[in-house]
C-alpha cells in the first residue's frame, strides 16, 4: 500500500477536516467493502472460510471476470458491450460442437468414442467465434458510427438468436476429462478457471499500465478529442477493445462448458449486469478514462463473495439479482457524489 | 436624446482574478440599433449575459423603460422585454418552428397544447417578418439564416422591446444578411431596439445608430455613426492597456528556407457544422526559425485554417508542401508523420487528459519513441524525458506522477507544448497559445516560443491579441471572413492597419 501511503499527503494538503476521508474513502472503497463483507460473512457463517469455500467462490466468479477484465478495456474507452452473454452461448455451442464433431450426438452422455476434435480445437473455436462476434461489433462501431451501447444491443440479441439456432436440438453434454480439466479441475488447490482469470488479469494489467496501447486506451476514453488530435488511431483502439472483450467472452464460453460439462442456447443469461457491475463497482468510471484491472478483480471477488454468503445464509436466491442491482446503482451514486466533494 | 430605453449604470463583474467589466455605463434609446464593439476579451459577452439574466453584476444599476429591473434569472429578463440571440442558437433542434417558438408558454388549456393556436400564431409572426417558413418544419432542416429569423420571430413574439443579437451575421450567406438588415430597419420602425455585437465594422456603419466601444472591461467611447468613422471605431477598440504589453522578441532572428507552403486551401460551408468559418484561397508559406503570426478576430478562420493544415478538420482544396514536396494530410496521425504539429486552442477540450498524469500527457505523442520490445512503454526513457522538458521549458509541478488538472493553466500549456517539442517537429502551430494564463506565464511561453523559432522550428502563431501577435512574430497575414486581407512584415505592422485588415473591407492604404 505504498501507493496509498504516497497519495494521502497530497489529499490531506488540498482538503482539511471530515472532507479528506470521502476521496481517500472513495479510492479504496471497494477494497474496503470487501474486506467488511468478509468478515460479516465469516461472523455470521464460520464455514464462509473454509478453504473449500473459498476456492469455490474463486471458481463462480472467474468465467464472469474473465469477460470483466475485457469489460474493462471497453469501458475505460467509455464505451459498452451488452453482447457478452449471448456471445458466451455462442461460443460455449461450438466449443461442445467441435469437441463433439456434431450435435448428432448431443444426447449421448458418453465421454467415450468420440469422433470429434479434442478441447484445443474447441477452446480455438471458441476463441474465435469470440474474436469474430467481436470484431463484427467494433466495425459496426468504429465505420458505421453506431453508438456502442445499440450496437452491443443488438449483438445481445443476435448472438443469443444464433446460439438458439445452432442448439435447435437441445444441450450438447458430456465431454472427455481433458476438456472438462478446463473447467472442473484444479492447478494444485487452484481452480483452473480461477488461474485463467488471474492470469489474463495480470496480462491485462500488465499491457495497461506499461504499453503504449494501455496509454492510448485511457487516452481515448479521457478525452476522444485530445487523444485524435495527439495522434493517436482513435478508431483503431476502439475496434480492439471489442475484439479484446470477444476473445474473451469466446474462452469463457468454453470454459463455462466446460465446468458445466454442458452447452446450451441460455448458458451466459444476464452476464453483462454482473460483468458491469463488477467493473463499475472497482471505480472504472463509465465516462471512460478513470479505472483498472486491479479495481475489476476486487469488484468480480466482491459480488461473489456476496453470492455466496447469501446463499450460505440461505436467503431467497432472488434477492442475489436484487441485491447487485442495488448496488451497482449506490456505488455509481456514491463515486458521483464524491467526484462532487472533490471538485468543490 | 428621448428617454432611454435601457440604461446601465456602473456595471462591474469580478471573476477570479479578472476584472471583466470596470464601471460600464451606457443607454440604448427606443428604436436604436447600438453597436457593441471591442476586441475579444474587451467584455462584450460579460454584458451580454448580464443582460440575458445568466450572470449577476456585482455592482451597478440597470433601468428598463424607467424602471430599476432585476435580471435574475434568464427567465425574468426575457418577460421584461429582453431576448438575447447568441451565435449557437437556443432552438431545439429536433423540435419544429412552432414548437420552439412557444417554447414553455404554448397555448392551450392546462397540460393540453392547442397545435392548431400555436402552428396558426407561429406561421403570423413569420409572415409578419416577410418569411416563408413552415412551423411545422423541424428547426433542424432550416439553414443558419432561417433558424436566426426564427429566433428574431420568437423574440418579437413575446412582446420584447431589446433584442440582443451576438455577431448574428458571423454565419450567415451575403443574402442572408440583407435580409437580417432590412428586418432590422423594420423592427427600428417598430420602435423595437438592437444591441448589435459584431466584428464587422462596415456592417455597424450601415445598420447601427450609436456605438459603444469597450476594451480591457472599460467604456472607452461612445457615440453616433456619422460623426464617427471606421478609423475612429478602430483606435478605441486597439488603443493601449498597460497589462497587455509584452516584450517584442525575436528581432535577433534570421529565417531560412521555406518549411511549409499552403496553397489555395478552401473549405465550403459544412453542413454538420455550420458555424465553422468557410475558408477561401489561403496560401501562404513559413520559413525555418521564423514565426507567422496569423492575425483574426473571432470567427474570421484562424482556427479552421490551422486544423485543415493538421488534418483535424476536412478541407476541400489545397496543397501543403513540406519541405518543397507535396504531401497528402487527411488526419492528425498523416500531419505528425510529416513534422507538423498542433497545440490546439482550447487546452482542457482539445489537448489535456485531465484524469491522467503529467507524464502521461506529456508523453502521449512520442510514445513510440520512449518504447523497448516495440509495445512496453519505458518508464525509465519517459522519466528522462519529462525531466529534460521540466528543466527546458521551466515546468513547475510536485513530480511528473501529478495529475495534470492539479497544474496551473501556464504550466498545463508547457506540458503540452512538450508533448510537440518531444516529436522535434519542423512546424509547430501554436493556436490562442497563452489563453486562460496569466501574464508572466504568457511571457514566459512567448520566450519559449522564440526560442524554438531560433532553435530552427518553423512556427504559425495564431492569437486574438494583436499586442502578442506584434510581440512574437517576424511576420503576420491577416484574415477576415475566411480569406487572407494581409500580408505584413512586423516593421510595418502596428495595431492600427492590421485591426483595419481583420475587420474592415478594403485596407486602408497599400501595405507592404
Amino acid at each position: 500500500m505504498a501507493q496509498a501511503e504516497k497519495a494521502t499527503p497530497v489529499g490531506t494538503a488540498r482538503r482539511s477536516g471530515a472532507g479528506a476521508i470521502i476521496p481517500l474513502l472513495s479510492r479504496y472503497a471497494p477494497a474496503v467493502c470487501l474486506v467488511v463483507l468478509m468478515i460479516v460473512f465469516a461472523i455470521l457463517q464460520p464455514q464462509f472460510l473454509s478453504p473449500r469455500n473459498l476456492f469455490n467462490v474463486m471458481r463462480q466468479i472467474s468465467i464472469e471476470g474473465l469477460i470483466a477484465i475485457g469489460m474493462t478495456f471497453v469501458i475505460l474507452t467509455a464505451g459498452i458491450d451488452l453482447s457478452v452473454g449471448s456471445l458466451v452461448a455462442c461460443a460455449g455451442l461450438v466449443a461442445a460442437m467441435i469437441a463433439k464433431g456434431s450435435t448428432a450426438s448431443s444426447f449421448s452422455l458418453s465421454t467415450e468414442a468420440q469422433q470429434g476434435y479434442g478441447w484445443f480445437a474447441a477452446m480455438a473455436g471458441a476463441m474465435l467465434v469470440g474474436i469474430l462476434g467481436g470484431t463484427i461489433q467494433g466495425a459496426a462501431i468504429t465505420k458505421l458510427k453506431v453508438p456502442p451501447f445499440v450496437v452491443t444491443l443488438g449483438g445481445l440479441s443476435v448472438f443469443r438468436g444464433l446460439a438458439l439456432m445452432i442448439s435447435s436440438s437441445g444441450p450438447i453434454s458430456g465431454f472427455d476429462e481433458s476438456y472438462r480439466w478446463w473447467g472442473q479441475g484444479s492447478i494444485g488447490p487452484v481452480p483452473v478457471p480461477a488461474a485463467l482469470f488471474i492470469g489474463f488479469a495480470v496480462l491485462a494489467f500488465i499491457v495497461l499500465r506499461y504499453t503504449r496501447y494501455g496509454r492510448q486506451v485511457y487516452a481515448v476514453g479521457g478525452n476522444r478529442e485530445a487523444a485524435r488530435l495527439s495522434g493517436v488511431n482513435v478508431q483503431r483502439v476502439l475496434f480492439s477493445v471489442y475484439a479484446i472483450i470477444g476473445f474473451l467472452s469466446g474462452l469463457a464460453g468454453f470454459v463455462l462448458s466446460a465446468r458445466l460439462n454442458s452447452s446450451e442456447a441460455v448458458a451466459g443469461y444476464g452476464y453483462e449486469l454482473t460483468v458491469i457491475a463488477s467493473v463499475v463497482i472497482g471505480g472504472t468510471s463509465l465516462f471512460g478514462g478513470i479505472g483498472s484491472v486491479f479495481g475489476t478483480v476486487i469488484g468480480s471477488v466482491l459480488i461473489g463473495v456476496l453470492i455466496n454468503g447469501l446463499v450460505l445464509m440461505d436467503v431467497n436466491p432472488y434477492v442475489q439479482q436484487i441485491t447487485i442491482g442495488l448496488i451497482l446503482v449506490l456505488v455509481v451514486a456514491f463515486d458521483g457524489f464524491a467526484k462532487s466533494r472533490r471538485l468543490k | 436624446m428621448s428617454e432611454p430605453l435601457l440604461r446601465m449604470e456602473h456595471i462591474t463583474k469580478r471573476f477570479p482574478g479578472v476584472l471583466a467589466l470596470d464601471d460600464v455605463s451606457f443607454e440604448v434609446a427606443p428604436g436604436e440599433a447600438h453597436g457593441l464593439l471591442g476586441e475579444n476579451g474587451a467584455g462584450k459577452s460579460t454584458l451580454l449575459k448580464i443582460l440575458s439574466g445568466a450572470y449577476a453584476p456585482d455592482a451597478g444599476a440597470i433601468e428598463f423603460d424607467g424602471r430599476p429591473i432585476a435580471l435574475e434569472t434568464p427567465l425574468a429578463a426575457q418577460q421584461s422585454g429582453i431576448v438575447t440571440i447568441y451565435q449557437e442558437f437556443n432552438l431545439i433542434p429536433t423540435m419544429t418552428v412552432a414548437e420552439n417558438m412557444f417554447l414553455c408558454r404554448e397555448p392551450g388549456r392546462g397540460q393540453f397544447i392547442s397545435w392548431k393556436r400555436m402552428v396558426r400564431a407561429t406561421a403570423e409572426q413569420l409572415a409578419h417578418l416577410g418569411l416563408s417558413i413552415d412551423p411545422l418544419a423541424p428547426v433542424s432542416d432550416l439553414s443558419v439564416g432561417e433558424q436566426q429569423m426564427v429566433e428574431i420571430a420568437r423574440a418579437l413574439s413575446m412582446r420584447s422591446r431589446l433584442i440582443v443579437m451576438d455577431e448574428p451575421t458571423a454565419a450567415l450567406s451575403e443574402q442572408e444578411v440583407e435580409r437580417l438588415f432590412r428586418i432590422i430597419a423594420d423592427l427600428k420602425a417598430r420602435k423595437i431596439s438592437i444591441i448589435f455585437v459584431t466584428h464587422r465594422l462596415n456592417e455597424v456603419m450601415r445598420i447601427c445608430d450609436r456605438v459603444t466601444v469597450l476594451r480591457d472591461g472599460r467604456r472607452v467611447g461612445s457615440g453616433s455613426v456619422g460623426p464617427l468613422g471606421i478609423d475612429d471605431f478602430v483606435k478605441l477598440m486597439v488603443g493601449r492597456s498597460q497589462h497587455q504589453l509584452f516584450t517584442r522578441l525575436g528581432d535577433e532572428r534570421s529565417p531560412g528556407r521555406v518549411v511549409l507552403r499552403v496553397e489555395g486551401l478552401s473549405r465550403s460551408r459544412d453542413p454538420v457544422n455550420p458555424h465553422a468559418t468557410v475558408l477561401s484561397d489561403i496560401s501562404f508559406d513559413v520559413r525555418a526559425g521564423e514565426i507567422l503570426g496569423i492575425a483574426g478576430l473571432m470567427g474570421a478562420g484562424r482556427t479552421e485554417v490551422a486544423r485543415s493544415i493538421f488534418g483535424a478538420d476536412p478541407r476541400d482544396s489545397g496543397t501543403i508542401s513540406v519541405d518543397g514536396s507535396p504531401v497528402v494530410i487527411r488526419s492528425p496521425i498523416d500531419a505528425i508523420r510529416r513534422g507538423i504539429g498542433l497545440v490546439p486552442e482550447d487546452r482542457k477540450q482539445q489537448a489535456l487528459f485531465l484524469e491522467l498524469a503529467v507524464r502521461h500527457n506529456l508523453a502521449i505523442s512520442s510514445l513510440k519513441q520512449l518504447s523497448w520490445a516495440k509495445w512496453f512503454v519505458s518508464d525509465r526513457a519517459e522519466d528522462e524525458l519529462v525531466e529534460r522538458y521540466r528543466k527546458v521549458l521551466d515546468i513547475r509541478m510536485a513530480s511528473a506522477d501529478t495529475k495534470i488538472a492539479d497544474l496551473s493553466g501556464g504550466n498545463q500549456q508547457k506540458v503540452v507544448l512538450a508533448r510537440w517539442l518531444a516529436l522535434q517537429p519542423k512546424v509547430l502551430i501554436v493556436d490562442e497559445p497563452t489563453r486562460g494564463i496569466d501574464v508572466a506565464a504568457k511571457a514566459e511561453v512567448h520566450q519559449q516560443l522564440d526560442a524554438l523559432a531560433r532553435s530552427g522550428i518553423a512556427i504559425i502563431a495564431i492569437s486574438s491579441e494583436l499586442p502578442e501577435i506584434l510581440a512574437i512574430s517576424d511576420r503576420i497575414i491577416t484574415i477576415r471572413e475566411g480569406r487572407i486581407t494581409g500580408n505584413v512584415q512586423r516593421d510595418n505592422a502596428q495595431e492600427e492597419t492590421l485591426m483595419h485588415l481583420m475587420a474592415v473591407d478594403a485596407a486602408p492604404q497599400p501595405v507592404a
